[in-house]
């Protein structure tokens, strides 16, 4: 009993110890950060003054939003089809196909992808340069396979004669669609939303690969900073990050309570 | 000249659906007149529920046709027909209150929103549910979320109502009080009705006439005692109910029947026929007393093989003595009527067990 507990303790502090130094020392005066000498916010401000990673910064959440709304829009037809709509010529090769990216290293997709962009610059003169598109484009690429993984999960576990319901009421299969199927597959479209934001936003073997001049993502810009020795500038802005994180997570966790409160638990009515 | 035909609320003509190459449905022929309520009944696999589904038009029958109000709706889809179905889950949306619920329908044909809140008071009120309008069906009870999806599939008021397995989800207690419940609702609507069922006690209770399915066919329609008092088959007969079986054979209008001493003699109700056939009897058509003089006719001797109290009767296992049927069991059930029994039966007591003409069924046998 108690040793369980300070086991418990020693893992979280083994997970969440480096995260809170480095909170910690992105208040630090001191341009070295491994040196605590005094509590102040100078970091937080020549952070907003450095053009190169506020730029990244914002590039980078460019590309991780599209690629969030783009990775779900394919990534619910593509668990529908699978799911939904029975046996096809070619069913095992698609899914196949779709969840490929899950295992493929991130280096040979990169290559594979940076080959592709330039034979087809060659040939067809698209895309002319590497850049914020071609990013885009890696990235949804391996984030459909994510996100097909848990819209197909949530729609196999849907009780199909909802569905049916809905049609036997009149309602066309479209209709049925959006009214029915969607709304009920929402936490799933939530979840896959943000778990792709979450993979382009971290990604940056793949971003180096098919980036361009002048467009580099944050992960590509920390990166190299670091190797000439790390500013407290990136402490201040993975604080940010941090914060960005818990604030989400808490709003994701919050409404999944909600939503569960009347789909999951059956609660007697009173009379 | 058209009276003739519309007078059936659904006519199923000659309809099959193979899956691959086993027949679920296998050349069924129905006539479900307007107002009835109309049970399918069967052991599970036995095609029942592919063939409500052809009704509702969620699978397409390979074979034959399907008319409701003498119109053919085989070409249209689900959302289509004048069909409407309760689902054995109730398959109420989750995420919409049970107002929503109920006003799904009626939205989907476009009628005015005043319309659409009177029809749901209305049929809110036909399954006394008012009260729990503003509810998510998590919020209701296995009871109330039924009630809500008939009302559900009643607002629309469709041509043909369909039930499947309606008490599959409810407790043994509150299935007894649903099935007059549901009926008298349903009956009150005059709406047709065609519900499937495995609960013979269900569709005894529910519905106006009764069809046994097995393996994709047809076995018998009739009213519920049609079907329990005159069986037309083997399989009818031990389906419905429990019933002693003998071999028996009719030549020239003689019945002699190897598996009971004495002669028995069957009713004038019975059909007449040729051939290898059974004698049944339900085992509460048969008398049992003490031991006494065996009569001439429809009378046999046996000894007390085994007795079950169930409370509302005693059901005694009667082993038959020497001669015709030795050995054979016959099941009897004695009714309680006092509670200080007059007549007790011990384990290896001598009876005699003895019965009316009239309950004597005779079922041709299928298979020599």
């Amino acid at each position: 009993m108690k040793i369980t507990r300070y086991l418990l303790l020693a893992g979280l502090v083994f997970l969440y110890f480096p995260l809170l130094v480095l909170v910690i020392y992105s208040f630090n005066e001191s341009r070295l950060v491994t040196i605590w000498t005094e509590f102040s916010v100078k970091w937080y401000l020549e952070l907003l003054e450095d053009r190169q990673l506020m730029d990244a910064f914002f590039l980078s959440l460019q590309i991780a939003c599209s690629t969030a709304f783009m990775s779900v829009l394919l990534g619910t037809i593509a668990a529908y089809v699978l799911v939904k709509l029975g046996r096809f010529p070619g069913q095992t090769l698609f899914s196949s196909m779709i969840i490929a990216p899950l295992v493929m290293p991130e280096v040979i997709t990169g290559l594979s992808l940076l080959l592709l962009f330039v034979g087809l610059g060659n040939w067809l003169g698209w895309p002319a340069s590497r850049g914020a598109m071609t990013i885009w484009i890696a990235h949804v690429t391996f984030s459909v396979a994510f996100v097909t993984i848990v819209i197909t999960s949530r729609l196999r576990e849907m009780d199909s004669s909802l569905e049916e319901a809905a049609m036997d009421l009149g309602a066309t299969p479209l209709k049925v669609f959006f009214v029915i199927t969607l709304p009920l597959i929402s936490p799933a479209l939530i979840s896959g939303w943000l778990l792709a934001f979450t993979l382009s936003l971290d990604d940056l073997v793949i971003a180096s690969f098919v980036s361009g001049p002048g467009s580099s993502t944050l992960p590509m810009v920390i990166y190299s900073s670091v190797r000439l020795g790390v500013s407290p500038k990136i402490n201040a802005l993975a604080t940010i990050f941090v914060g960005l994180i818990l604030v989400g997570s808490f709003v994701f966790w919050w409404s999944m309570q909600r939503w569960a409160r009347y789909s999951a638990a059956k609660t007697p009515g009173q009379q | 000249m058209n009276d003739a035909e519309v007078q059936y609320a659904v006519e199923v003509v000659n309809l099959s659906k193979h899956f691959d190459d086993v027949a679920a449905v296998d050349q069924v022929d129905l006539k479900i007149n307007k107002g009835e309520i109309f049970a399918l009944l069967g052991g599970s696999g036995c095609g029942k529920t592919t063939l409500l589904r052809m009704l509702a038009g969620f699978e397409k029958p390979s074979l034959g046709d399907i008319k409701i109000n003498g119109v053919s709706v085989l070409n249209s889809p689900p959302y289509q027909r004048p069909v409407n179905m309760m689902f054995q889950s109730y398959a109420l949306f989750p995420h919409m209150t049970v107002e929503q619920n109920i006003a799904f329908g009626l939205k989907q044909d476009k009628l005015p929103a005043a319309q659409i809140v009177a029809r749901v008071t209305e049929v809110l009120g036909l399954v006394q549910m008012e009260k729990f309008r503003s509810r998510k069906p998590a919020q209701l009870s296995g009871g109330q979320q039924q009630r809500v999806a008939l009302a559900r599939s009643l607002a629309k008021k469709p041509a043909l109502l369909l039930l499947d397995e309606p008490m599959g989800a409810l407790d043994k207690k509150l299935r007894m009080q649903m099935q007059l419940e549901l009926a008298n609702i349903i009956e009150s609507v005059g709406v047709t009705c065609v519900m499937v069922t495995h609960d013979q006690e269900e569709a005894m209770t529910m519905a106006d006439r009764i069809a046994i399915m097995d393996q994709g066919r047809i076995m018998q329609v009739g009213q519920p005692r049609e079907i329990y008092e005159f069986p037309n088959s083997k399989l009818t007969a031990e389906f419905i109910g429990s019933i002693n079986l003998f071999k028996a054979v009719v030549t020239g209008g003689e019945l002699t029947c190897a598996e009971l001493p004495g002669q028995v003699v069957a009713g004038e109700a019975n059909a007449v026929f040729e051939g290898p056939c059974y004698v049944a009897l339900r085992p509460e058509k048969i008398r049992l007393d003490a031991a006494r003089n065996l009569d001439a006719t429809n009378c046999a001797a046996g000894k007390v093989n085994d007795i079950a109290y169930l409370g509302s009767h005693n059901v005694i296992h009667v082993r038959l003595d020497a001669g015709a049927g030795q050995g054979k069991i016959v099941q009897v059930h004695v009714s309680n009527f006092a509670r200080h029994a007059t007549q007790t039966f011990d384990f290896e007591q001598p009876v005699v067990l003895s019965w009316d003409r009239d309950a004597v069924v005779l079922i041709k046998a299928d298979q020599p």
